[in-house]
């Protein structure tokens, strides 16, 4: 059992027989009052996010998820095509129940896909993936004026901020917890 | 070695920062208040429900300087205040660090109404201080910071945000999920808002109104749907302190929290204290609103994670 002192982004409970996982948690306290833990959740099966509040002491029954090792393929129209390592079984997945994960699939990447009662819903990415950067300003060196970061699309289509310094075609390594930019790998 | 990109993406809002601190200085400077420093490792915490204190070997790290600045108010010093760290166990989110920086200011002879207009004045002349117009802009909202702000009072919020009046949630235990999921994101919207008159159990520390003993002097300030203050206008009465902080204490044990001793010099000293005002705001969340931050994470110079 988790309590809800566990709770924190990426945990995954059952919440009426369908496994959850947590997208959005905050800590909140209203003045003077209780300490809250206010969470969005994500059912991994249908993607349909909900809303809800929890307060110290209340309990939560783990999603128990098997894991298996597989490469992520390619992908067709919102689909996306995995093969087992181990038995080079083929599965697919809907971009809805990657969500975030579909930033960061690169062909060739090897992931942990998520199955739940022998259904595929999802993949465990590792924390850093490297992306090349495919879009971004040019900078020019000595520039002051400009503020501190860019925007910059990766191979895979995701957008985000990156430093000034990098330059379009270069290697960036990304935190896939957070979505941001870590550092630039130098090849 | 690589610089840290988060420090250096920071210093920006880090100097922003120290602007902040020195203009809330020169404020209370120029209004006659004198600042103190209070010890941050004290034997006994003010017992409040829902604050939990860090232990630090026998003693504990303080949660506010409260009851050493009222110790102070008690002596005769009339207008003080502090900007000191404070810590809060297992207080981590958007708008939490379990350390962080609290500015406390006390008034002798004032009321809560008094703070209000201090509030008014203080923020404003920090805004200007760092070249920001009457107008902010926080999380996509406009707020006009000319005053008199906005002042209601919990009651009315209820009425005018929640699904049901504040006595049918304070008899059904959730005015707390009701005042974070309904009324907080509606408040400081267009102007900084005063929420005021809190139900009697929700201020240990406040004196009761005297038209109304189910209701206390207290208010919090929210601009943009974010706490930044708490304030009361004290209770001196120091054997109705002692019978609230009893009760306290028998709500933390209720709950198995760590108990406190009695903070009995404060309590015997506190017979002494003339009527005032106190309170606390806390200065990373102000920093938040000003630099219109994403999270208190970008405002502070490491968050707990990163040490």
């Amino acid at each position: 059992m988790y309590t809800s002192a566990d709770l924190k982004k990426g945990l995954k409970v059952v919440i009426d027989g369908d496994p959850y996982v947590v997208t959005v948690f905050d800590f909140s306290k209203p003045g003077k009052g209780q300490a809250l833990y206010r969470t969005k959740l994500r059912n991994m099966i249908t993607g349909i996010a909900i809303e809800r509040t929890y307060r110290p002491g209340d309990t939560f029954e783990p999603a128990l998820l098997e894991e298996r090792e597989m490469q992520y393929l390619y992908k067709e129209e919102h689909i996306y095509h995995f093969m087992d390592n181990q038995t080079y079984e083929q599965i697919t997945i809907t971009e809805e129940a990657l969500g975030e994960a579909s930033h960061y699939l690169k062909e060739n990447l090897n992931v942990k896909v998520l199955l739940f009662t022998d259904k595929a819903i999802g993949v465990d990415l590792p924390n850093f993936v490297n992306l090349r950067v495919i879009k971004t300003d040019i900078w020019v060196k000595g520039d002051t004026s400009g503020s501190d970061s860019k925007p910059a699309t990766v191979e895979t289509g995701y957008v985000l901020r990156i430093p000034p310094f990098v330059q379009e075609g270069e290697l960036i390594t990304l935190d896939t917890r957070t979505g941001e930019y870590s550092t630039r790998v130098k090849e | 070695m690589a610089k840290n990109w988060t420090l250096v993406k920071r210093q920006g809002a880090l100097r922003a920062r120290a602007n902040i601190l020195q203009a809330i200085r020169l404020f209370f400077i120029h209004e006659g208040y004198f600042e103190v420093e209070t010890p941050h490792r004290i034997p006994a915490p003010a017992p409040e429900s829902h604050i939990d204190a860090v232990p630090s070997g026998s003693w504990f790290l303080h949660t506010s300087p409260e009851l050493c600045m009222k110790r102070l108010l008690a002596a005769g010093y009339e207008k003080i205040f502090q900007i000191c760290r404070c810590w809060r166990e297992g207080e981590r989110g958007s708008q939490h660090t379990p350390e962080f920086t609290l500015l406390e200011w006390y008034r002798a002879n004032s009321d809560y109404l008094g703070l209000m207009e201090e509030c008014e004045a203080l923020i404003q002349r920090v805004a200007s201080t760092l070249g920001l117009s009457e107008t902010l802009r926080y999380h996509g909202q406009t707020i006009e910071l000319s005053p008199p702000w906005e002042r209601i009072s919990v009651d009315d919020a209820f009425q005018r945000y929640a699904h049901i009046p504040m006595k049918k949630a304070l008899a059904e235990h959730c005015f707390d999920e009701i005042m974070v999921e309904e009324i907080e994101p509606q408040l400081g919207r267009s102007k900084p808002t005063f929420l005021y008159d809190y139900p009697a159990e929700r201020a240990a520390l406040a004196r009761l109104k005297k038209e109304d003993p189910s209701l206390a002097e207290r208010f919090e300030l929210y601009i943009g749907g974010l706490e930044l203050a708490n304030a009361f206008s004290e209770l001196i009465d120091a054997e109705e302190q002692r019978k609230r902080f009893l009760s306290e204490q028998s709500y933390r044990r209720s709950l198995s929290k760590l108990s406190y001793p009695l903070p009995e010099k404060f309590l015997k000293e506190l017979e002494a204290m003339p009527p005032a005002a106190g309170i606390a705001l806390g200065v990373d969340r102000l920093a938040m609103v000003m630099l219109d931050a994403h999270t208190i994470d970008d405002v502070v110079a490491f968050t707990p994670e990163e040490l």
